[in-house]
């Protein structure tokens, strides 16, 4: 467990002694903060229009903000990773630093848990500082925590599995710029994975929809806790780990 | 400290290392020496415990590579041929992680990095990013690295190459102050380095060992086969031949120049001495000996002998 924060902590800091970090956080921030100024001002004339219509009830603040804007937070973030896994493992088998720690005594799984939450670490700072948005509406209004809550965890965990994913496709080359095409091509296959499903039947039609990372954040986002989305997505990042652990074992061999 | 027994490492159908036997003992440095591919990096990676042999045994420290891979690595320290440093950190950081990842307590780690600092001499730039760094100094934070933890056992990966001469003199002088308080392994296939910092030799060619031993013992080994070199004042064809002629002789040269004429004999292993004979021989023939010397072989001589001839 000591290994796994020594590897963890180098690599987190290592975000921050680079440009990467400020990059990213920056760019998330500012689109983030765009969308829900839109998405704000966007919910506020629907109301209006809503009044003046007379209506009873207007859209809720779950359904006019905090949905799509999380939402679409699920998509930048499909952008953001491959540059924040791309370097994990790519960097390490190019400088050849990647000796040094697999003739340290720790283990294999150490290390790949390490990296993994290196970059988890990253996330989460991106995730803790768009509390902002949520803050804001509990100040002028009367959202519902509920789906907020579950959308952060909803999101996290989607965001674990591309990055679990990145991390294996940074063990499996030097070039970092491979890696980062690779996971940004899986990411987006398996974000659209379902786009087929009514074409293939249904027996197969369910368990490509199954499949879809998106599917499972759904509901998420709606407020609801299922232990088989739980499930589906720490399996996904399992099976990421796993695949890692096989190509940095690999090594051994060559 | 080191025990190699019948090690085999294959690579498909390629054998790059073929029953290797060692032992290196505490405190000592020994050079590997052996062309390029003749399986140095190999022995080296299974004796870190990166990679698994195919047959035989290693111990280092008294742990067997093979059943305890993290003791084993605990107690090595290891400088691959590409120092492994990380660009973005300063050299302090960079050595804190270092002995942290190899398992050093807390209240422990700054004063390894300090002693390690001090030792590699890089005082000036500890504070300094390591990506800012020249090779020669980039090379001394990966020994910094390898020897931070204070292992018994130190494996340098041809620990001076790419460096200038000046940094080259720097670094054997240092690996040399090692010795003694760590057991060095030091691979190379540039001779004087050998000579310059090693206790013992162990000469490996085409993934087997072709010598092992003291560099004295090695070259007067090598010796057996002798060469002497004399001058005369006039060389003369009958003088030669007749040379040439006496047993125990393998092959006769000269050369001749304004000055003096030179004369190189190169004597059989088996042969006794036959040096009277040869000055007799050239005295009987009035070439005027001016000078007889045995040629001491250079280690670079010997390793060519050792990994061209294929019967030692």
């Amino acid at each position: 467990m000591k290994n796994v924060w020594t590897v963890a902590s180098r690599d987190f800091k290592s975000y921050f002694t680079s440009p990467i970090a400020y990059i990213l956080i920056a760019g998330f921030l500012a689109i983030m903060g765009w969308m829900f100024f839109f998405n704000l001002s966007y919910f506020n004339d629907m109301q209006n229009r809503a009044m003046e219509m007379s209506m009873s009830k207007g859209m809720s603040i779950t359904d006019g903000i905090i949905r799509p804007l999380y939402g679409n937070m699920n998509v930048i973030f499909l952008f953001l990773v491959p540059f924040i896994t791309m370097r994990l493992l790519a960097e390490e088998r190019k400088n050849s630093t990647i000796q040094l720690l697999l003739t340290a005594p720790v283990t294999i799984t150490e290390i790949i848990v390490g990296k993994f939450l290196s970059s988890f670490g990253l996330v989460l700072v991106m995730l803790a500082l768009t509390a902002t948005y949520p803050i804001v509406l509990f100040l002028f209004g009367n959202p519902d925590p509920g789906p907020i809550l579950l959308s952060y965890l909803g999101t996290a965990l989607l965001v674990g599995c591309y990055l679990s994913f990145g991390l294996f496709f940074s063990a499996m080359t030097e070039n970092q710029i491979v890696a980062g095409a690779l996971t940004f091509a899986f990411g987006l296959f398996f974000w659209l994975i379902n786009w087929a499903a009514q074409s293939v039947g249904s027996t197969w039609g369910d368990v490509l929809n199954y499949l879809s990372l998106i599917n499972h954040y759904n509901n998420f986002s709606q407020g609801v806790l299922n232990s088989t989305d739980i499930i589906f997505y720490l399996s996904f990042i399992g099976l990421g780990l796993f695949l890692t652990h096989r190509v940095l074992d690999s090594f051994r061999w060559r | 400290m080191i025990q190699v027994q019948n090690l085999t490492k294959r690579y498909g159908p390629r054998t790059a290392i073929d029953g290797l036997n060692f032992e290196v003992g505490r405190g000592e440095i020994v050079g590997f020496l052996g062309p390029n591919g003749a399986g140095k990096s190999t022995t080296m990676k299974i004796l870190t415990g990166f990679m698994p042999a195919s047959e035989g045994t290693a111990t280092v420290a008294g742990f067997d590579v093979f059943d305890s891979p993290i003791d084993v690595k605990r107690n090595i320290g290891f400088l691959p041929e590409t120092p492994p440093v990380y660009t973005e950190m300063s050299v302090e950081d960079y050595l804190r992680f270092t002995t942290r990842l190899h398992g050093l307590e807390k209240s422990k780690i700054e004063s390894a990095v300090s002693t390690a600092i001090e030792k590699t001499v890089l005082g000036d730039v500890r504070k300094r990013l390591i990506g800012n760094l020249s090779k020669g100094y980039r090379q001394r934070v990966g020994i910094a690295q390898a020897i931070a933890h204070n292992p018994q056992v130190l494996i340098l990966d041809e620990p001076t190459v790419g460096l200038d001469p000046k940094q080259i003199i720097e670094i054997r002088k240092l690996i040399k102050e090692l010795a003694g308080e760590h057991t060095i392994i030091l691979s190379t296939h540039i001779l004087p380095e050998v000579t310059a910092t090693c206790d013992r030799v162990i000469v490996i060619n085409k993934g087997r060992i072709a010598a092992q031993d003291t560099l004295d013992r090695l070259t007067t080994r090598i010796q057996q086969g002798r060469i002497y070199s004399l001058a005369v004042r006039n060389l003369t064809p009958d003088g030669i031949a007749a040379i040439r002629a006496i047993p125990g002789i393998k092959a006769v040269s000269d050369s001749a120049s304004t000055s003096e004429s030179r004369l190189t004999v190169e004597i059989l292993p088996e042969a006794g001495e036959v040096r009277d004979r040869i000055t007799e021989t050239v005295v009987s023939h009035r070439m005027g000996l001016l000078e007889f010397v045995a040629e001491k072989l250079s280690l670079e001589e010997i390793f060519l002998q050792l990994t061209t001839e294929e019967n030692l």
